[in-house]
Order: structure tokens, then C-alpha cells, then sequence
């Protein structure tokens, strides 16, 4: 048996993508024995979610409606997802931790639905328009939280989470008194020039949305990972992030870089409310935080930190969230399973340094009842 | 001016009780983020008890009252359980643990309270229902002007608060447990060397911190909302940890913190009322008890001393 383990998990340049996977299929299989337990094929169930998300045909569909409409709508969804796992992946590296993402995205977003969403902008001014205010707004609040740490010692998790809730309520307050929608009991719904989706737009005999922001965000990812790998700046941050002593003893000017790492993180957050209010969604449901900033802790932390990672996990994720409104539907599983299977992923891979430290000491243990052996021949 | 009093108390209180458990986890060196989810956790056991044994309707019947803080005290020890074995044992990251527990609890709650719902009880609804907690004022002290506000129409679990409270003072300062807890936080080679298990007495701790944070979040769910749904989820345990480190991880001052955070959250409903705002303008109220906490921290984060091994994975072989 521990053989068996140190095989498939002991190569330690490997143990990077292996941990995760293994975290992943504990998961699953966890899941399975849950959902089985309620008395469902577990097997049907997780065929509905890559059902639901599109990645697998389904036994039919209505008008218009196909793979790849579900695949588009799960690429949409996947959007803000990637880039808030980004913000919280930059922040980590640099040792902080973004738990703020929720708000940065809610402020990113209402700004940008006031001042662009409601306007009478076009198109090609409109939408590039919501990106940079997105990240503009994003920015300074992660500037902010990095401010609070660097200047007054205050814990970014306290902060960050503080000003959550302080966006929570009073960007409802303003919603509630001047842009409510007496229908639906949202925001005012933002004009379609300046969603980051383009909607019902004809493929063959298909009408797919389509998200513009996947390939801006996996263009991003590509950028973050280039930044932390090859530029002065990322090495900084990480080194920041691994020792704030030796880094200052190596002349880094700790406090500042702690400042830049949440002012990316934030615009990273931006982006995804941006994406996500203006995108995903039309409108913004007062009181309430959208729950991608949390996932996306998850997403960050089963993708190492690294951006490339992080598009596989995000994919993931979203799958399982995205796929759970199907299954619900189609084998009668409450939807709050989707987060309990990603409250499990989040728990197994905490565990992963411990994994880590387990396989190399049965890997050590091993190697010493071989070499007794050796030594008895 | 009593309104802000009695609703400032029956705030402050439940808040305290959880900065409490906090300080436990914290004084040993566990960082402790997830009194959020404990306390939901607690708050969710303690009312399916509740729903267990009266059914959907809820209940007056003080027995059950009472056995329901036991089971949320239960329901958050062993969620915590979960917090300590991640922290120590598997030596994860504390910060990390403390929003996973958290992530988790809200997942496993909501889901759970539907499940029950639906199989147990037939309906399908997302809480369980809980009575009004009944309110008593103390005869003779109640009517003193002013200062008597503190003795009106008081909820039972605020008595249950303050004697508990007074006995994890005494136990965290006075008795040998104590001492070896706040040795842990600061030293934890020491305590090692002085033949204590570290690693025991560190889960202990975090185990105290849950059966607190679970009071306080039955306290939640039996005065605020009446009820338990996701709805608990709104911060409160949050909040508490900023208690507790604007109280600089001392019973006493954490007290005040809380009080401030219960009277201004009070008295700004009380503002809303008085000028006749319409309840969209609670939504701006609900603020400062948030924008105060971070006030404070700037003016009082300097002067914080956090225990020395706070967040510290304890290894023996680092002597």
C-alpha cells in the first residue's frame, strides 16, 4: 500500500500536478459516497455535471440549443472564475491573503454598471471602457487593503473582509434608493453595449453567448505567469511572499512590493467583477456577494498558485458548479452539493503539504527496509 | 436610549462569548478564522435538535431551550475538531484551514438543512425554525433610570454568557491549564521542554473555541432571526476576531470592543428610526459597525502585541 503511494506520488518534480490530482479524486470519490448515500447513481450524477457545463452531449435539447450553447454559457461562467483564482493566486504569492475578492468584484462592477453600463455609449467605446474601469476600481482597493497592511499592521484578512461587507450594504443602499428595478428586484439591467458577452449570437443553427472575456483571461494568465516567472517585480513578490526577512535583508523594499502585489491583485479582481456583473450577469442582486470570489480560493489553492494551474482548476470548479443546476433537474440532487464537493476539494488539497511530508517519509522508510535488506544478503 | 442598551447587550454578548473562544484558539498559537463556520455550525446542530424534538413549528419549552446550547456547544467542538486536526496535525496553513472550515460549513450546512427538510419533514425549505427566546427583566434593578436599561428585557442566554465568560476568565488566568495554553501561544518550546504535550493542549484550545463560537451562534439563531438558515452567515464571527484583536487578545478590553460594536450598531438603527428614513437606509447602518472596526484597528494595530508563535506550525525539531 505505501509502496503503492510513494510510486504514484513520490517523484518530487511531479508532485506539483500529482498532489492536486490525488487531492481531487479523494474528493470525488468522498462526493460519490454522499451522493450515493442520498440513494443516487453517483455515476449518473457526475455525468450530469459534465452534462450541465456542456463537455458531454446530452439526450436532448430544445430549439436552437446544443454542446456548444451549454459549452459557451460554462466558458461565461468560467470567466470571472479565472480571473478572481488569478487575484487570489498574485496575492498569495506575495504571502497575503485576498479573501476580499467578493468585494473588489462588487465594486468593480457597480462602478463600472453606473458609469458605462447605463450610458449611451457604443459598442467599441463601451466595452474596452468597462475593462479599464473595471481594473481601475479593482486596483484601488486592493491598493487599499495592501495600504492598511504595509502603513497601520492591519491584517488584510480582517481588512479585506471588513470592506466586503462595508461594499455589501452600501452599494445596496444605493441600488435600493436609485437603481432598482421594481420587477426583478435587482439593479437596473446594464445596456447590451457594454456587456462582455455577446448574446444570442447565431453558430450554424445554434444561438450560443458568447463570453469575450474567456480569451482576454487566458491571455492574462499567460501574462501573470510570464510576470512571476521573468520579471524582477515577480521575483520580488515571491520572495517577499516566502521569506519578508531574507527579503529585506536582501534590500527589497518589502512594504511597497506588498502594496504593488495587492494593487494587482485587486485589478485582477476587477476584471472579474467586470466579467462577471457585466458579463455573466446583467444586473446586481443587492445585499448579496457573489460566491466566485470564495470558490475562487479554492480554485487558487488546487492550482498551486500557478496561472497555468489555475485555468485547469477553474475549468474544474466551474464544472462542478456549472453542472449541478442539470443534475439537479435531471437525478433530483440538491444543488448545494456542487459546493460541498468544492468545500472538499478546498479541504483535501489544505492538506497537501502534509501529503507531501507523508509520502517522502514512507519514501524514506522504504528505502531504509531495502537497504537492511541489502545488508542481510 | 434603553432600546440601544437592551439590543446593544443582546448584540454585544453573543459576539463576546465568540472573541472568547477566539482568544482560547489564538493564546495557544492556532490561528483561528474559522469561528465563522464554527459558530454556524453550532448554531445548525443546536436547531436541528430543536427541530428533532418539536417538530417544524418550533418551541417555547425551555428544557429544550437550554439542551439546544449544549448540542450547538457539541456540534461546534467537534467541527472544530476538524480545524485542529487540520492545523496540527496535518500541518496545514492556518489562514487557508480557517476559510476552508469556513467554505465548508456554509456548503455542508445549507445542503444538510435542506436534505433534512425534505426527507425528515417532508418540505421543502431551506431553515429550520426556531420559537422566540422568551425575555425577562430583573425585578428591583431594571427600575433604576438609565443604568436599569441593562437589567430589561434580557435574553436567558445572556446570563449563560456571562457566567460562562467569567469562568473561561478564571481558567485561562488562574489555573494551571491556563498558563501552559498562553505558554503555547508564546513559547511552545518551552512548554515542550517543561514536559507538556503542546500539540494536546493546542486542541483542547481549539475545541473550547468551537463549543464557545457555537453558543454564540445559537444565540444568533434564537434572537436575531429566529430561525437557522444560511442567513447566519453574515460576518458575525468576523467580527469577533476583530474584537479580539482590537481587545489586543485580552478578555477584558475584548469585552468593550464588543460593546462598542453592539451599542453603535444599535444606536444606528435607533438614528434611522428617529429620522424617519425608510429601511432601505438600515442598509447603511449595517456599515458602521464594519467602517468602526477599521477606524480602530488603524489608530490601535501599532500598539498590538499578537502572541509570538500566533500562526506558527509547532516542529519539535526546531529548538
Amino acid at each position: 500500500m505505501k509502496k503503492f503511494f510513494v510510486k504514484i506520488l513520490g517523484n518530487e518534480k511531479r508532485q506539483a500536478i500529482t498532489i492536486p490530482l490525488f487531492s481531487i479524486l479523494i474528493s470525488l470519490i468522498v462526493g460519490m459516497i454522499l451522493i450515493a448515500a442520498l440513494g443516487k447513481n453517483p455515476f449518473t450524477a457526475y455525468l450530469n455535471l459534465l452534462q450541465g457545463s456542456g463537455l458531454f452531449p446530452k439526450p436532448k435539447y430544445s430549439a436552437y440549443q446544443g454542446m456548444l450553447t451549454d459549452f459557451t454559457s460554462f466558458l461565461n461562467m468560467m470567466t470571472p472564475m479565472l480571473f478572481a483564482s488569478l487575484a487570489v493566486a498574485v496575492a498569495l504569492k506575495a504571502g497575503l491573503f485576498n479573501i476580499g475578492v467578493s468585494g473588489q468584484m462588487l465594486t468593480a462592477g457597480f462602478i463600472a454598471s453606473v458609469t458605462v453600463g447605463y450610458s449611451q455609449l457604443v459598442a467599441p467605446v463601451a466595452k474596452p471602457l468597462v475593462l479599464i474601469i473595471g481594473i481601475l476600481a479593482g486596483a484601488l482597493v486592493g491598493c487599499l487593503i495592501g495600504f492598511l497592511k504595509y502603513k497601520f499592521n492591519i491584517n488584510e484578512v480582517v481588512s479585506s473582509i471588513m470592506l466586503n461587507y462595508i461594499a455589501q450594504y452600501l452599494f445596496s443602499f444605493f441600488i435600493n434608493t436609485r437603481y432598482i428595478d421594481d420587477i426583478s428586484r435587482q439593479s437596473i439591467a446594464v445596456k447590451e453595449a457594454s456587456r462582455l458577452t455577446l448574446l444570442k449570437t447565431p453558430i450554424g443553427n445554434l444561438k450560443v453567448d458568447l463570453p469575450l472575456g474567456i480569451i482576454l483571461a487566458i491571455i492574462i494568465a499567460i501574462g501573470i505567469k510570464f510576470l512571476l516567472d521573468r520579471t524582477r517585480l515577480g521575483y520580488e513578490i515571491k520572495t517577499v511572499g516566502s521569506n519578508r526577512e531574507a527579503a529585506r535583508y536582501a534590500g527589497i523594499n518589502v512594504g511597497k512590493t506588498m502594496v504593488l502585489s495587492m494593487v494587482l491583485s485587486g485589478a485582477l479582481a476587477g476584471l472579474a467583477g467586470v466579467t462577471y456583473y457585466l458579463g455573466y450577469v446583467q444586473s446586481i442582486q443587492p445585499k448579496v456577494l457573489a460566491s466566485t470570489g470564495f470558490d475562487a480560493i479554492a480554485v487558487a489553492l488546487l492550482g498551486n498558485s500557478n496561472p497555468i494551474g489555475i485555468i485547469f482548476s477553474s475549468f474544474l470548479i466551474t464544472a462542478v458548479t456549472k453542472g449541478s443546476g442539470y443534475m439537479n433537474s435531471a437525478s433530483g440532487i440538491e444543488t448545494e452539493i456542487a459546493s460541498v464537493i468544492t468545500g472538499l476539494i478546498l479541504l483535501f488539497s489544505a492538506c497537501g503539504a502534509f501529503l507531501r511530508h507523508l509520502v517522502k517519509r514512507w519514501k524514506t522508510e522504504i528505502e531504509e527496509q531495502e537497504q537492511t535488506r541489502k545488508e542481510s544478503k | 436610549m434603553e432600546t440601544i442598551i437592551i439590543d446593544g447587550l443582546s448584540f454585544a454578548l453573543p459576539l463576546f462569548i465568540m472573541a472568547i473562544g477566539g482568544i482560547y484558539s489564538e493564546r495557544s498559537g492556532i490561528t483561528n478564522l474559522a469561528i465563522e463556520g464554527l459558530q454556524g455550525f453550532g448554531a445548525f446542530v443546536g436547531a436541528l435538535f430543536v427541530v428533532l424534538v418539536a417538530g417544524t413549528a418550533g418551541t417555547d419549552s425551555q428544557p429544550v431551550f437550554y439542551l439546544s446550547f449544549l448540542f450547538a456547544m457539541i456540534g461546534g467542538m467537534i467541527y472544530a475538531l476538524l480545524h485542529a486536526l487540520l492545523c496540527i496535525k496535518f500541518k496545514a496553513n492556518q489562514v487557508i484551514s480557517g476559510v476552508v472550515i469556513n467554505i465548508l460549513a456554509m456548503a455542508l450546512t445549507s445542503f444538510l438543512t435542506k436534505q433534512i427538510n425534505k426527507s425528515v419533514f417532508n418540505a421543502p425549505s431551506d431553515k429550520f425554525q426556531l420559537g422566540v427566546s422568551t425575555r425577562f427583566s430583573i425585578p428591583v434593578l431594571s427600575d433604576i433610570p438609565v443604568i436599569g436599561a441593562f437589567f430589561k428585557n434580557l435574553y436567558p442566554f445572556e446570563i449563560i454568557i456571562l457566567v460562562i465568560a467569567f469562568i473561561a476568565w478564571f481558567v485561562l488566568y488562574k489555573t494551571r491549564y491556563g498558563l501552559h495554553l498562553r505558554a503555547c501561544g508564546d513559547n511552545p518550546h518551552a512548554v515542550d521542554a517543561a514536559g507538556r504535550n503542546v500539540a494536546k493542549i493546542r486542541t483542547v484550545a481549539v475545541m473550547i473555541s468551537g463549543a464557545l463560537s457555537g453558543i454564540g451562534g445559537m444565540c444568533f439563531a434564537y434572537s436575531i432571526s429566529a430561525k437557522f438558515s444560511s442567513s447566519i452567515y453574515v460576518g458575525y464571527g468576523y467580527l469577533a476576531i476583530a474584537a479580539l484583536i482590537f481587545g489586543n487578545w485580552k478578555i477584558l478590553p475584548t469585552l468593550g470592543a464588543c460593546l462598542i460594536f453592539g451599542f453603535a450598531r444599535s444606536a444606528g438603527y435607533q438614528l434611522v428610526q428617529v429620522l424617519e428614513k425608510p429601511s432601505s437606509y438600515s442598509d447603511l447602518v449595517m456599515i458602521l459597525p464594519y467602517v468602526l472596526t477599521l477606524l480602530l484597528l488603524i489608530f490601535f494595530s501599532k500598539y498590538n502585541r499578537s502572541p509570538k508563535a500566533l500562526g506558527e506550525i509547532y516542529d519539535k525539531g526546531k529548538r
